[in-house]
């Protein structure tokens, strides 16, 4: 099985998020492919949700495209197992707590290791919630990532102390989104984490540009770019892929030099 | 599991990170001024002398022959300032904010209730302040949405997914993730991550503290059931917490049908959804199979709400309290019953609670007392229940 930390062999990572199923999920996996072409480390697929709190306008709409077009939690599964053989990075999901819940937990991880998914990201499941999940992930050998935000100050050593995977470190407050310029301190939050983990630390919100990209990528192990790419999708539904292959990368190689 | 905030398996602080020092911060606020003495004594002097608390404990006497079995009496939250139960959360959570040096108030509103009573603290407290309201909900309030503006508050209309109190929610949510440092989210109800279902809870339990008290000077004795809407259910909790160790109580949430509970019309929450975890707590949610927020409906603006507060699917679990769906037609009945019979022109949210008495009572003894908690007045839903009826008013 492949691990997060395999993302992370070849120096710095360049991480790309699509929503699954967006705008359906043949495209989805043309684009996984596409991406891990382009130079991606590692990619964090959407599990669409009604209601994605943490996300800002354009992901939102990701969603609601994704959940018209007939995505189901079971269906993303089916493409994720179709894709599987020819993925030779890492997969994880981005998923909201209740999709993860309503599954059933237990059934939810057997199929992330059925169709080869190596982690987690749960934005609404903090430190202190973690325990909903914890235990199925680590009896499946699914590597739950943590999140560590500009607000988190004193919580960061707490939170990277136990992290696993990569540690998911918030560039700016707010929604996901394109952001002009990030203003946050990300070198002192990942000089703290630091002090209490050896795991990658990556930064994500807020980056669009093959500049920010590598700015943050120079006080981290990896920059992740979400946003920028949907609204490519957004724009050329079907017909992505190229656009998309293009972006990520200009992003990739930008990270790594 | 963190069993902060727990009721039984139902609540903690399911949230973002970036949130979580903010909900830290505010519980270490909330336990610190809930026992102070002179914040309950600003608190209290604010109920008495800008709330007009306590609020009346009215026998309705026409009624209760009308229907001819249990004494009904009717608590009347509509007639404090602002016309609704919500003034008494929002004058606890806004003076809590304020002692935390908080300078700006954002918050959601469903039918506008919360939203006018946020708004007015606002202004008497000297607070900035920013409502987020469902695009739906600002069409099916608009007299409401002008009272905010009125009262000096920004009103943001919402328009995405269904356009009502849900995502209203998610925006709030959402633009207290981008300001935190000088801004506190007044959640309306019962609801989301802890501290909010203690707090608020504890700014309503008011209304059964007086409930209980003027009961034994008017009978002597107890009630035996106490009636409440629920939509996220902070009215009900408020009129339920002090009676759950007695008993003999019995507690009875009306949650919206809409349609009725059997069509997909429907925000009945404890009648057709199941355990879930969504804006910040674990409790029960309308949904699909594979977890998405089902869209609900109620001809109720304060009641269109997918979810129910973790106390109260406690409540349930435990069996301590009974609830039972009301249909838009049963409630418009009952809007008009209530208005006819006494003089009163309860909330249409209220009127789901009156519709259920209206069944039980004929039923129950001239022994048995019914307290009905009458939530909020129904000004503000006169045009759409004219509407319903086939009028169309220019309000």
């Amino acid at each position: 099985m492949i691990k997060i930390k395999d993302a992370f062999k070849n120096g710095k990572a360049f991480i790309p998020f699509i929503t699954g199923g967006d705008p359906d999920l043949e495209t989805t996996k043309e684009l996984m492919l596409a991406m891990q072409e382009a130079g991606a480390a590692l990619i964090e697929v959407g599990v669409p949700f009604s209601d994605p709190i943490a996300e800002g306008p354009v992901i939102q709409a990701a969603d609601d495209r994704a959940l018209a077009g007939g995505c189901t939690t079971d269906r993303l599964f089916d493409m994720i197992a179709s894709v599987q053989g020819e993925m030779r990075i890492p997969m994880v999901f981005m998923t909201y707590i209740n999709p993860v819940f309503s599954y059933g937990q237990e059934k939810f991880m057997d199929r992330c290791v059925e169709c080869g998914i190596s982690g987690l990201i749960v934005p609404d499941l903090p430190y202190e919630e973690k325990g909903e999940i914890l235990e199925s992930c680590h009896r499946h050998g699914i590597e739950l990532v943590s999140m560590i935000a500009p607000t988190s100050e004193e919580r960061i050593r707490t939170i990277a102390g136990e992290a696993e995977g990569f540690l998911y470190c918030v560039s700016s407050l707010g929604v996901t989104g394109v952001r002009r310029s990030i203003t946050t301190d990300i070198g002192s939050m990942i000089r703290m984490a630091r002090e209490v983990t050896d795991i990658p630390c990556c930064v994500g919100f807020g980056i669009s540009t093959p500049e920010q990209a590598k700015e943050m990528a120079d006080r981290s192990d990896g920059a992740i770019v979400g946003s920028a790419i949907v609204k490519i999708i957004a724009e050329h539904g079907r017909d992505s892929k190229k656009y998309v292959y293009d972006y990520v990368k200009e992003m990739a190689e930008a990270v790594h030099t | 599991m963190n069993n902060e905030g727990r009721f039984g398996p139902y609540g903690g602080q399911y949230i973002t990170e970036t949130l979580m020092n903010a909900v830290l911060e505010l519980d270490e606020a909330y336990r610190k001024y809930k026992d102070d003495p002179s914040f309950k004594d600003e608190l209290k002097a604010l109920y008495r002398d800008y709330a007009g608390r306590p609020s009346l404990l009215t026998y309705a006497e026409k009624m209760t022959r009308d229907l001819g079995g249990a004494k009904i009496y009717l608590k009347r939250e509509d007639l404090n300032h602002t016309g609704s139960h919500k003034i008494n959360n929002c004058l606890g959570q806004i003076l809590l904010a304020k002692k935390m040096g908080k300078t700006r108030i954002i918050a959601e509103t469903g039918a506008g209730q919360h939203g006018v009573a946020t708004a007015t603290v606002c202004a008497l407290l000297g607070m900035e302040c920013e409502i987020f309201m469902g695009e739906l909900d600002t069409e099916r309030q608009a007299l409401n949405v002008y009272r905010m503006e009125l009262l000096g508050a920004k009103v943001n209309a919402v328009k995405t997914g269904t356009r009502t109190l849900k995502d209203a929610v998610n925006e709030t949510m959402r633009e207290w993730t981008s300001r935190i440092a000088d801004t506190h989210y007044c959640l309306g109800s019962v609801m989301g991550p802890h501290p909010f279902p203690t707090m608020v809870r504890d700014f309503q339990k008011i209304i059964g503290e007086e409930i209980r008290e003027q009961m034994m000077q008017a009978e002597g004795r107890l009630p035996d059931a106490v009636l409440a809407c629920v939509g996220g259910g902070s009215n009900a909790m408020g009129a339920f917490y002090d009676f759950i160790p007695d008993e003999s109580v019995r507690l009875i949430g009306c949650e919206a049908a809409g349609e009725g509970a059997d069509t997909s019309r429907t925000a009945a929450t404890i009648a057709t959804g199941r355990v879930g975890i969504f804006h910040g707590m674990k409790s029960l949610f309308c949904q699909d199979e594979y977890g998405q927020i089902a869209p609900v409906y109620s001809i109720s603006a304060g009641l269109d709400y997918p979810g129910i507060g973790p106390e109260h699917a406690e409540l349930y679990r435990s069996g301590r309290a009974q609830y039972v769906p009301v249909t838009d037609e049963e409630a418009v009945q009952a809007f008009e019953y209530l208005s006819r019979t006494e003089g009163i022109i309860p909330a249409i949210e209220s009127a789901h609670a009156v519709a259920h008495a209206m069944k039980i009572a004929p039923e129950m003894g001239k022994d048995k007392i019914i307290v009905i908690n009458i939530s909020g007045r129904g000004d503000k839903d006169v045009a759409a229940i004219a509407r319903y009826r086939g009028r169309d008013l220019h309000d």
